[in-house]
């Protein structure tokens, strides 16, 4: 008698998934085809995506590249590729991408705003990349005072006699220190180096100057412009508004009341105003402010102002990351025993700014680009050089290609900056979830 | 005989105002409050000096006298021979006309654009990334002058609409006029008005205007207690009464009797020599600064609706579905009001900027509170001081009005923990 019952011992293989939920067949019937309105929306973003650029592809490839103005432009587009195309006339962005980028400052000294970006990007690197060599962090020390050197020109003792004022600074609070307690250090700290400054760095620098004359030529700031002029206002805010920004924040979490209200008062007010009002009083009215015969440079009084907005927005974000940490976190701090500047250093602050990176980022961002607004005070930024270079009879009723190429450059910087948070909101994420 | 005796009573000296806790803040707030006024001291004698030295002393005189510039986009009645002041008036009516036509397109594109931006059609959603991207990342200034340059450089002119073999029409069955001077869309008239009132002198609003929002307001409100009614019969019985129709009634028809008792029509752009003539005339000025300010803030407020949506758990709608709502009550019940109160503050703030963006119409020539006190009015008086701070004023009361509204708003909807 035959067994004739079956059972099977061995797993049949797997089978392959039908084709049309596998592969790109599969992806797009899940994305772009799963219901009739989904195919509808499809349909409609394939018209529309054809549409934008049917119409803008052409008008940027049929270009003329070589051209010296609107007019010879056009009959070079339309002899090559047939009457009555429109195309895109680049040769403008070819011939003025100089002055686009560094203004009127002389082409022949164009080194040392180069030498200034590396500078820069030297400095910012090992603040931005932990991986970097840390002796890179002396370039940081050295930047602030040979950047603006490199771009204004002038006298070399000018930025060491500033210079001096911290070194000064520093030694008077370690003697202080030594003999004293440390409150007094701190004050000796803040009380000399402002005593050099106001009364002994200018004639320090001129002395020097007299003795072992070395200096570049000097480059006035309206000569500045371009790119050039946005990235120096642009980094000098950034730099400048954190520190303030924390400061700020801190004044306005504290519970001393005066302090408080001042914060309040001063964040609440710059807030309250358009960042135009205060570059209105950057251009006309700082120098009422300022003691009789005082003139202090327009780029100056632009970057001061720009600070001054960027930093109490600073404030609010930072605020909101200070606000966000649990209350065990400054309980902890004060049960370890740390005073208040030693929680905010080693406890406080690291959590508070890693959770606001996104928002100090999205201030710089929108920082970087309300340079553009000094245009309108007659800084010769990107778009007010735009305006000049319309006026030059060679390239009259050009608009597109100017103001694309200004956009294209902005969004380069502000795209880039946007990745760069995310890349260090993932890295400083400590794994919460 | 006391057992407990007091510690003893330390008596004050000058180190403590330092060295104790107790006092030394007491001491950096002294500190403080001194270096501030000082400053403030020290600023204020520097601008009196100086005016002394330009010959100008603060003085609000100047806003009497006559303005003599024209303002060419305006709400009210004004002409080159009236005050400054009221040049700043139109001015100030203008930033807040952009700023509430703005804020309304922007919440509109970019709610839709958010929402769009979650959709599970992998293009649609990209289209709307390369939006937010694009537009996020250039700045607002330039947008501006983008949006007038393509409005004056691309639309036709009014001649294009004439003649025989005009190569432009006009839009929506010839009632929308779209050239490079502006766009003419037609006017409310009333054939039998009212007339207008007077507001202290400075301003007309007509009666019109008035009756027909007065009745609009009334019908909603009885809307409302219609509504209201159901509500109540609903719990009580079960049973929601069907009223549908009885509150598009009682909005509906009053209204548009009204309408027909003051003889309402529309009075449409028709192109007469070499412009258009009759119907609203929105200036390009205006339509550029409208536009760049509404889809630029769009993208923001895309964002912040994606980031609401997103920040309601899944569980919710799972709950909410296993109750057995259906799926736009779950939107309507429990999904949107959660959200709302993560959407709400951060979109309140950008109508504030917004707002205060709105002050670039210089840029452009539209005649904005900036443009008429802060620029027109400043450059012909030399007023700087004077202009400058009450400008800073101005902006300064919007937007602690707008945050007024928000604060109360956020008092209101937050949830009450313990």
């Amino acid at each position: 008698m035959a067994d004739i019952s079956f059972v099977r011992t061995e797993m049949l293989p797997e089978k392959a998934p039908p084709a049309s939920s596998v592969g790109l067949i599969g992806w797009i019937r899940e994305n772009l085809f799963s219901g009739w309105f989904n195919s509808v929306l499809t349909v409609l973003s394939l018209a529309f995506v054809y549409y934008v650029l049917a119409s803008i592809l052409p008008w940027i490839f049929q270009s003329s590249w070589t051209a010296n103005s609107l007019n010879e432009c056009r009959e070079a587009i339309s002899t090559t590729y047939g009457e009555g195309t429109s195309g895109a006339c680049w040769a403008v962005v070819r011939e003025r991408y100089l002055q686009l980028i560094y203004g009127f400052y002389p082409d022949h000294l164009y080194w040392r705003p180069n030498l200034a970006s590396v500078l820069t990007l030297g400095a910012l690197a090992p603040i931005l990349f932990s991986s970097l060599p840390r002796k890179m962090l002396w370039l940081t020390v050295v930047a602030p005072f040979a950047v603006p050197w490199l771009l204004w020109g002038g006298t070399i003792w000018t930025p060491v006699s500033a210079a001096m004022g911290f070194v000064l600074g520093f030694a008077a609070y370690t003697v202080v220190s030594r003999f004293n307690g440390s409150l007094a250090a701190v004050i000796a700290a803040i009380v000399v180096p402002i005593l050099w400054w106001l009364f002994v760095a200018g004639t320090f620098a001129s002395l020097l100057q007299s003795v072992l004359p070395f200096g570049l030529e000097t480059v006035e700031s309206r000569n500045f412009g371009g790119f050039m002029l946005s990235i120096t206002i642009g980094v000098t805010g950034i730099v400048c508004s954190l520190p303030i920004g924390i400061v700020l924040a801190l004044g306005r979490q504290s519970n001393l009341l005066i302090v408080r209200g001042l914060c309040i008062g001063f964040i609440e007010f710059i807030r309250g105003v358009p960042l135009i009002t205060l570059l209105f009083v950057a251009s006309t009215l700082l120098n009422i402010f300022m003691p009789p015969g005082t003139n202090f440079d327009i780029i100056l009084r632009v970057m001061i102002m720009v600070t001054v907005f960027a930093s109490a927005y600073m404030a609010e974000v930072i605020r909101g990351g200070l606000a966000a940490l649990p209350k065990g976190q400054y309980e902890g701090a004060d049960s370890l025993g740390l005073n208040y500047w030693q929680s905010q250093r080693l406890i406080i602050m690291p959590q508070a700014l890693k959770i606001s990176i996104p928002g100090i980022v999205s201030t710089f961002i929108g920082m970087f680009k309300d340079t553009t607004l000094v245009s309108i005070i007659g800084l010769m930024d990107p778009l007010g050089l735009s305006n000049a270079i319309r006026a030059d009879a060679n390239w009259n009723g050009i608009v597109w290609e100017l103001y694309g190429f200004i956009a294209l450059m902005f969004f380069i910087f502000c795209f880039s900056m946007s990745r760069y948070s995310m890349f260090l909101e993932r890295k400083l994420q400590t794994g919460h979830r | 005989m006391t057992t407990f005796t007091d510690p003893p009573k330390e008596s004050f000296r000058l180190s403590m105002l330092i060295y104790d806790t107790r006092y030394r803040s007491m001491t950096i707030q002294v500190v403080a409050l001194i270096g501030f006024m000082l400053m403030a001291a020290w600023l204020i004698n520097n601008t009196i000096q100086n005016l002394d030295a330009l010959g100008k002393p603060i003085d609000f005189g100047f806003f009497s006298e006559p303005a003599s510039y024209d303002i060419n986009q305006r709400l009210v009645e004004y002409n080159s021979r009236d005050s400054h002041l009221r040049a700043s008036f139109v001015g100030l009516l203008n930033t807040l006309l952009v700023a509430a036509l703005g804020c309304a397109l922007a919440t509109v594109l970019g709610v839709l654009i958010g929402v769009l931006r979650l959709s599970r059609n992998w293009l649609v959603a990209r289209i709307m990334t390369v939006y937010v991207e694009t537009f996020r990342n250039v700045p607002v200034l330039l947008w501006i002058v983008f949006f007038m340059a393509m409005l004056i450089e691309t639309l036709p002119a009014p001649r294009a609409f004439r003649g025989e073999n005009a190569t432009a029409s006009m839009w929506l069955g010839d009632t929308v006029a779209v050239t490079n001077r502006g766009v003419y869309v037609p006017e409310p008239l009333f054939s039998r008005s009212l007339g207008d009132i007077s507001f202290f002198g400075a301003f007309n609003i007509s009666v019109d205007l008035i009756a027909v929002l007065l009745v609009l307001a009334g019908g909603l409100f009885v809307s409302g207690l219609i509504k209201r009614r159901a509500d109540r019969i609903q719990e009580a019985t079960g049973e929601r009464p069907t009223t549908w129709y009885l509150r598009l009634g009682v909005v509906a028809v009053p209204l548009i009797v009204l309408l027909a008792v003051l003889g309402f029509h529309l009075g449409y752009p028709a192109l007469k020599g070499f412009n258009f003539q009759d119907g609203i005339h929105m200036r390009n000025s205006l339509l550029a600064l409208w536009l760049a300010l509404s889809f630029y803030t769009a993208a923001f407020i895309a964002e912040i609706v994606r980031a609401g949506i997103l920040a309601i758990s899944k569980g919710q709608t799972e709950a909410a579905a296993a109750l057995g709502l259906r799926q736009n009550r779950i939107m309507n019940l429990v999904i949107l009001p959660q959200a709302l109160r993560v959407i709400i503050p951060p979109l309140i703030s950008q109508y504030l900027n917004l707002t205060k963006n709105s002050s670039l119409a210089i840029a452009v020539g539209y005649m904005d509170i900036t443009g008429t006190l802060g620029g027109i009015t400043m450059n012909q008086t030399g007023r700087e001081l004077e202009c400058v701070l009450l400008l800073m004023l101005v902006y300064l009361t919007i937007s602690l009005l707008i945050s007024l509204v928000m604060n109360w708003y956020n008092e209101r909807v937050k949830l009450v923990e313990r």
